[in-house]
C-alpha cells in the first residue's frame, strides 16, 4: 500500500552520470581488449576450414559447430550463408571474426567469380557480423534496429569476443553496416529474394527468403538440435515470428545455429524449448521462487538433445527471471495500495 | 548467439583504477596458484584456537582468505562449514546481477550473517540478522571478476562458520550496461518497494521484494556510492523481525528472498529503512 517513501526529489546527485558512462566505457574497452590477447593459441594455423554447401542450386550455407565460444572453435559455431545468382552473390552474416570473414569470402571464391552485391547482417549478435571487414564497405546492410544496436553494443561484444575466442579474433574490427534494409520482395544479383522483418531472439532478425530455392535462412530465430540463447530475447515476440515463419512456402530451413532442415523440425523444436522456458519462468516469479531455486529446475527428457541445454537453461533465467520477476512483484503492490 | 552481454561497467569503475584491477580480472587463477597459500605471516596473537581457520586450509584456495579472515573476524574463532551453502550459477551470466543465495539454516541459533567476495573491489556485500527469519537469504550482486562468494554465519556462542563457493565472472568487465537509473523513472520511485509474500507449507511465510535504487558503488569516477545500507522488517503489530543491511555489492534495483519462521499475522509485513543519503524506506507488503 504505501508509497515509497522517500522523498522530496531533493534526492541528492548524479545529472552526468549516462556522458560519463560512455567515456568510461571506451577507455575500459581498450584496456580489456589490451588484456585480452595473451591466451594460448590452440590451433596454429587459425583455419575455420569452412566448407559451404549447396543445399539446392545456388543457395548455400557453412554450417558451424553446437558449441559455445572457445579459444578450440575460435567463434565457429554459427550458421552463415550465401545465395549465388545470376549476377551477384548475397551474403548472408558473415561470422565471428575477421579471418572469418576473410576465409568465408575465400570459401565463396572457390564457388563463383560473381561480385557480391549485399551482405546482410541477420540481427545484432556478434558471431553474425564480426566477419564484416572482409567484405566492401558499400555491401554491408541491416535492418535500422540493428544497426542502431551494433553501433551501440558492437565494441562491448568485441571485447567479449577477443577473451572467449582468443587469438582467433586478431585485428577483427566493428563495421557497422550502413545501408538500412527494408521488407520486401525484389531481384537482387538476379535472384528473386524477399526479406523479412521479424524480431524476438533479438529487437530484430531479419530472415532471408531465396524464392528461386524454396530456401529460408532464418538465422537465429531458429535452433536446431542446439538450445535457443535469450540475451536480447522477447520470448512472445519470437514465438508469433515462428508463427510467421510456419507460414512461408519454404522447402528448406537454415537455422542460425544446427543442421539445416527439409521440414519443421528446428521451427518445432524451438517453438517448444521456448514455451517451456518462459511457462518455466513466468511459475517461478508467480510462485515466489528465488532466481537460484529456479536454476534448479529439472530439464525434461524431450530436450535432453539440445546441445547445451543446461547452461542456456540458466542463462536464460538470468537473462529472462527479472522482468518475471518484476511483474508479479509490481502486480502485488498495485493491489497492496487498492 | 551472444557472449554475456552486459557485464560490469558501472562496477568497474573509475578508469584511474580500471588497469590494476582488470589485471587481476585476467587471471584469478594464476593468482591463486602463483601466490603460495602460507604466505601471509600467522597473525601474532597466539590465543588462536586450533580448530580455527587460521590454521585450516581455505577450501576455496583464495590467496585472500588470510586478509579477509583478519579484516572481518579477527581473533575471533572461525571455522570453515558446510553447513553454510552458498549458491549462484558457476559462470556469472550477467556481471551486474549474479543471483546468490546463502543457507546457513543447517547450523543453530544464527545471530547474524555476512556475504562477501574475496576479489569485490569492495569486498562486504551485505549482513543479516535473520530474527524470526531463517538465516538463509537470496539477493543479487555485482561482481568484478571472478571470485569466491563466501557467507560467514556467527552462532550464538560467537563462532563463525564460514562456507562459499567459486563464481567465475568471464562475462564480466567490458560491456556497457543498460542501466535503467539513467532515465527521470528511478527518481520518482527511489525506495519504492514492490514486494509480496507467499504463505509456505511449513507454516512459514516468504517474503520476496524489489525495491528501486541504483545502488552506485562509488567507483566510478564522479558518481558518489549510494545505496541502500537498512532495510527492517517488521510484523503488524510493530515487532521486529529481521534485518537486511546491504552495501555497495548489492545489484542495482535489489530484490531479496527471505523465509519467516511463522506466518505474518494479518498476512502483511512492514518494510522500513533508509539509503546512504536519509531518504526512508516505509512499505507494506502483503499476500
Ligand atoms: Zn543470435
Amino acid at each position: 500500500m504505501s508509497r515509497s517513501a522517500s522523498s522530496a526529489p531533493a534526492l541528492h546527485r548524479r545529472p552526468a552520470v549516462r556522458a560519463l558512462r560512455s567515456l568510461l566505457a571506451g577507455l575500459l574497452f581498450a584496456l580489456c581488449t589490451l588484456l585480452a590477447i595473451s591466451p594460448p593459441v590452440h590451433a596454429e594455423d587459425f583455419d575455420y576450414r569452412l566448407q559451404p554447401r549447396e543445399l539446392a542450386p545456388g543457395a548455400w550455407v557453412v554450417v558451424g559447430l553446437k558449441e559455445d565460444f572457445s579459444f578450440a572453435n575460435g567463434g565457429n559455431i554459427v550458421n552463415t550463408g550465401f545465395i549465388v545468382g545470376s549476377e551477384g552473390v548475397i551474403v548472408i552474416d558473415t561470422g565471428s571474426s575477421k579471418r572469418y570473414g576473410e576465409q568465408m569470402l575465400a570459401a565463396i571464391r572457390r564457388v563463383t567469380p560473381l561480385p557480391i552485391v549485399l551482405v546482410v547482417n541477420t540481427h545484432q549478435h556478434p558471431d553474425h557480423f564480426l566477419g564484416n571487414q572482409a567484405f566492401p564497405r558499400a555491401t554491408l546492410a541491416a535492418l535500422p534496429e540493428t544497426i542502431a544496436a551494433i553501433r551501440s553494443e558492437g565494441e562491448g561484444f568485441n571485447a567479449n569476443m577477443y577473451r572467449l575466442n582468443g587469438d582467433w579474433m586478431r585485428d577483427t574490427e566493428v563495421v557497422v553496416p550502413e545501408r538500412a534494409l527494408a521488407a520486401g520482395r525484389q531481384r537482387i544479383g538476379g535472384r528473386d529474394v524477399e526479406l523479412r522483418a521479424l524480431g524476438g531472439h533479438t529487437v530484430a532478425d531479419l530472415v532471408v527468403i531465396d524464392h528461386d530455392s524454396g530456401t529460408v535462412y532464418a538465422a537465429d530465430l531458429l535452433f536446431h538440435d542446439r538450445t535457443p540463447t535469450t540475451p536480447h530475447a522477447d520470448i512472445a515476440r519470437w514465438l508469433a515470428a515462428l508463427d510467421t515463419l510456419e507460414g512461408l512456402p519454404a522447402r528448406r530451413w537454415v537455422p542460425g545455429h544446427g543442421e539445416p532442415a527439409t521440414d519443421l523440425a528446428p521451427l518445432r523444436q524451438t517453438r517448444d524449448y521456448l514455451g517451456w522456458l518462459a511457462q518455466t519462468i513466468r511459475a517461478g516469479a508467480e510462485s515466489g521462487q528465488d532466481m537460484t531455486e529456479l536454476f534448479q529446475t529439472p530439464i525434461p527428457p524431450r530436450f535432453a538433445g539440445l546441445a547445451l541445454v543446461n547452461e542456456e537453461f540458466r542463462r536464460s533465467v538470468v537473462h529472462l527471471f527479472p522482468a518475471a520477476e518484476r511483474a508479479v512483484l509490481e502486480a502485488a503492490r498495485a493491489k497492496a495500495s487498492r | 548467439m551472444t557472449p554475456s552481454a552486459r557485464p560490469a561497467l558501472a562496477w568497474i569503475a573509475a578508469a584511474t583504477t580500471a588497469l590494476g584491477m582488470l589485471a587481476t580480472a585476467a587471471a584469478p587463477a594464476l593468482a591463486a596458484s602463483s601466490v603460495p597459500a602460507a604466505s601471509t605471516p600467522a597473525p601474532s596473537t597466539s590465543t588462536a584456537p586450533t580448530a580455527a581457520a587460521g590454521t585450516q586450509a581455505d577450501p576455496l584456495d583464495s590467496p585472500r582468505w588470510e586478509d579477509m579472515r583478519k579484516s572481518f573476524f579477527a581473533d575471533a574463532t572461525v571455522v570453515f562449514d558446510e553447513r553454510v551453502r552458498v549458491s549462484g550459477p558457476a559462470v556469472a551470466e550477467d556481471s551486474l546481477n549474479v543471483p546468490v543465495s546463502v543457507d546457513a539454516s543447517g547450523l543453530p541459533a544464527v545471530e547474524e550473517l555476512i556475504v562477501f567476495a574475496d576479489f569485490n573491489p569492495i569486498v562486504k556485500a551485505l549482513r543479516f540478522e535473520p530474527g524470526a527469519a531463517q538465516p538463509r537469504l537470496g539477493f543479487r550482486i555485482k561482481l568484478q571478476q571472478s571470485s569466491p562468494v563466501r557467507a560467514a554465519a556467527r552462532t550464538a556462542d560467537g563462532v563463525w562458520h564460514v562456507g562459499g563457493a567459486w563464481v567465475t565472472a568471464t562475462g564480466g568487465g567490458c560491456t556497457l550496461p543498460s542501466v535503467g537509473s539513467g532515465s527521470p523513472e528511478w527518481q520518482e520511485r527511489l525506495n519504492e518497494v514492490n514486494g509480496k509474500l507467499w504463505p509456505r507449507v511449513d507454516g512459514g511465510e516468504r517474503l520476496r521484494m524489489r525495491i528501486i535504487h541504483p545502488m552506485d558503488t562509488g567507483l566510478a569516477a564522479g558518481i558518489p556510492a549510494f545505496h541502500i545500507e537498512d532495510i527492517v522488517i517488521t510484523d503488524a503489530e510493530g515487532r521486529t523481525l529481521s534485518r537486511i543491511q546491504p552495501l555497495e555489492p548489492v545489484s542495482e534495483n535489489p530484490s531479496f528472498t527471505l523465509d519467516l519462521r511463522a506466518a505474518a499475522p494479518g498476512a502483511r509485513l512492514h518494510v522500513a529503512g533508509r539509503d546512504n543519503n536519509g531518504n526512508r524506506i516505509d512499505a507494506w507488503v502483503t499476500r
